[in-house]
């Protein structure tokens, strides 16, 4: 459930929900971190929850000392009232058997809250490409049709997911979305609950996904011009995203002197 | 898919955890059979509360049944030993519950006699002061029990007027810094707050991208949610089994002035060892001194 910071629920009526899906290297949380320290969205509340695995952290977006003791959990929400921008980060694994409930708990407060649309940010395992995808890019969306109408104006060079069976040689044409995580339970909640949703995914393999997770944003970029470009040659506007604090030491602490 | 050493090809875990597909793919070809066995697990794994002397259920929350003001939860071996040490022997506590779960990692015992070998979580408050509240647990709280503990203890009304500190301590190659771990002088305390506790901490702050999980993460997300002042006092030690040099790195936490007199003036000389995990033996590093 939706727990606000303060002493009353903020109102999210046709805002744009930004969402990570939990899939493959965690580069829709990885995106949704970089929007949430580059745009310095403030916290409005909680998704407290049974389902996500508990956590605890400071700050993961402290840029001094006065702001880096705020305690973290592992589903808030944050706003930028100016752009009508939400966004829920999800910062654990789901429960054995609780990502179904889930969705359908978390779909229901969007209902509730009479959003615009939901963007779901995601990545699907690149080894799992078919021969017409390994030639495309790897960026591919999924959208409901009531999104379609407001992307359209938009020029982009984007690919819709196609359908394909999940198993081969069986002919049942469906999205799969491998390593997907909770992608496909979020598109088939929206359309039950007719929720404007789209995906934006990319394909990818495990391993350092902070590239992913940047090429991901500049689409996301593309559509809603979250932030300008300082120019209009495109290699710039990557520095332009800021890297939170809490990315240092992905790969652990540093190696001890004595093994070598 | 990754390729071990030997050059089997293996299904190598997941970081963003386990495979929706799967759970999609088992739940379609679920039979009725299937469902009623997953149900029994699940009534297995529930967490009850109930009092030993009586071995009666209690049929409501922990602390919607009684009044609170402070409450100290100390998680695993060195945190308990170091509340039975400093703590319970400063005071009359008398046992109020008892926390009965079983899952792969553990299952508490019912006996009223326990030993430092068993687990267990139980709740105790003080005699001459009611509304403060201890628990000891040294089980294994599994992730799907952890929500279902905290609605036992703490209900659905949460209290803003209580104060919850909790005790746990972390292996010190959990912790993550830009110097070498050698370097490192364990065991070591670090502290995580909720908003609305105002009380300078004993030690420094845990900083990113340092995180806390398990039962005492979930304490503090529940405290830091419903406004609740809370701390968690994290001892990074390279001895997780009962050790004294540990125990005693929680020290500093009883200069808290929440924590005034709660405990005695202690001295090493006159330390008593009462209590469940203090009777364990010593650890070999404390044997070293």
């Amino acid at each position: 459930m939706f727990v606000p910071c303060g002493e009353s629920a903020p109102d999210l009526a046709a805002y744009t929900l930004l969402m990570p899906a939990v899939s493959v290297g965690n580069v829709g949380q990885l995106a949704v971190d970089l929007i949430i320290s580059t745009l310095n969205m403030c916290k409005i509340g909680y998704f407290y929850t049974d389902c996500l695995v508990p956590m605890v952290g400071n700050n993961p977006y402290a840029t001094a000392e006065e702001n880096s003791a705020e305690l973290s959990t592992n589903a808030e929400v944050y706003s930028l009232p100016s752009k009508k921008l939400v966004a829920l980060q999800l910062r654990s694994i789901f429960i054995n058997y609780k990502s179904k409930p889930f969705c359908e708990k978390l779909l229901s407060w969007v209902k509730s809250s009479n959003c615009a649309k939901v963007i779901v940010l995601s990545s699907s395992h690149s080894y799992h490409r078919n021969d017409l995808q390994l030639c495309s890019t790897p960026f591919k969306y999924l959208w409901a049709p009531s999104v379609q109408k407001s992307v359209q104006n938009k020029s982009h060079n984007w690919e819709e997911m196609e359908k394909s069976p999940c198993i081969p040689e069986i002919n049942d044409s469906e999205f799969c979305i491998p390593e997907g995580g909770n992608t496909k339970t979020l598109c088939d909640e929206g359309r039950s609950k007719e929720i404007p949703l789209a995906v934006l995914l990319k394909f990818v393999s495990k391993g350092d996904n902070i590239p992913d997770a940047l090429g991901l944003v500049e689409h996301l970029n593309e559509w809603l011009q979250i932030i300008k470009p300082r120019c209009n040659d495109p290699t710039a506007s990557a520095l332009l995203w800021k890297i939170p604090s809490s990315w240092r030491l992905l790969s652990g602490s540093s190696l001890s002197p004595v093994l070598f | 898919m990754a390729a071990t050493f030997f050059g089997e090809v293996v299904k190598a875990p997941c970081r963003a955890g386990t495979e929706e597909e799967e759970e999609d793919e088992e739940e379609r070809r679920e039979t009725p059979e299937d469902r009623e066995v997953r149900r029994q697990l699940a009534r297995k794994r529930e967490v009850r509360l109930f009092r030993r002397q009586t071995k009666t259920s209690l049929e409501v929350a922990l602390l919607e049944k009684y009044p609170c003001s402070k409450f100290i939860i100390a998680i695993g071996n060195n945190a308990v030993a170091f509340l039975s040490s400093f703590v319970m022997n400063s005071g009359v506590w008398e046992e109020v519950g008892c926390a009965k779960l079983w899952n792969e990692w553990c299952r508490t015992t019912d006996t009223t006699h326990l030993s430092p070998a068993e687990a267990f979580c139980v709740f105790y408050h003080l005699k001459s002061n009611p509304s403060v509240f201890l628990c000891q647990c040294t089980c294994y709280v599994a992730e799907d029990q952890q929500y279902q503990w905290l609605e036992k203890v703490f209900g659905s009304c949460p209290r803003k007027n209580m104060q919850v500190t909790i005790l746990t301590c972390r292996h010190v190659t959990d912790y993550k810094t830009s110097e070498s771990t050698s370097s490192l002088h364990s065991p070591f305390l670090k502290a995580l707050k909720t908003q609305n506790f105002k009380e300078p901490p004993c030690c420094s702050l845990l900083e990113q991208p340092n995180i806390a999980h398990d039962l005492p993460a979930a304490v503090l997300s529940y405290c830091q949610v419903w406004g609740i002042p809370a701390v968690l006092y994290l001892c990074y030690t390279d001895v997780m089994k009962l050790d004294l040099v540990t125990v005693e790195a929680f020290k500093p936490i009883l200069s808290s002035r929440s924590w005034k007199g709660l405990v005695k003036k202690y001295t090493r000389g006159n330390m008593s060892a009462d209590g469940p995990a203090c009777a364990c033996r010593i650890s070999p590093r404390a044997q070293r001194y």
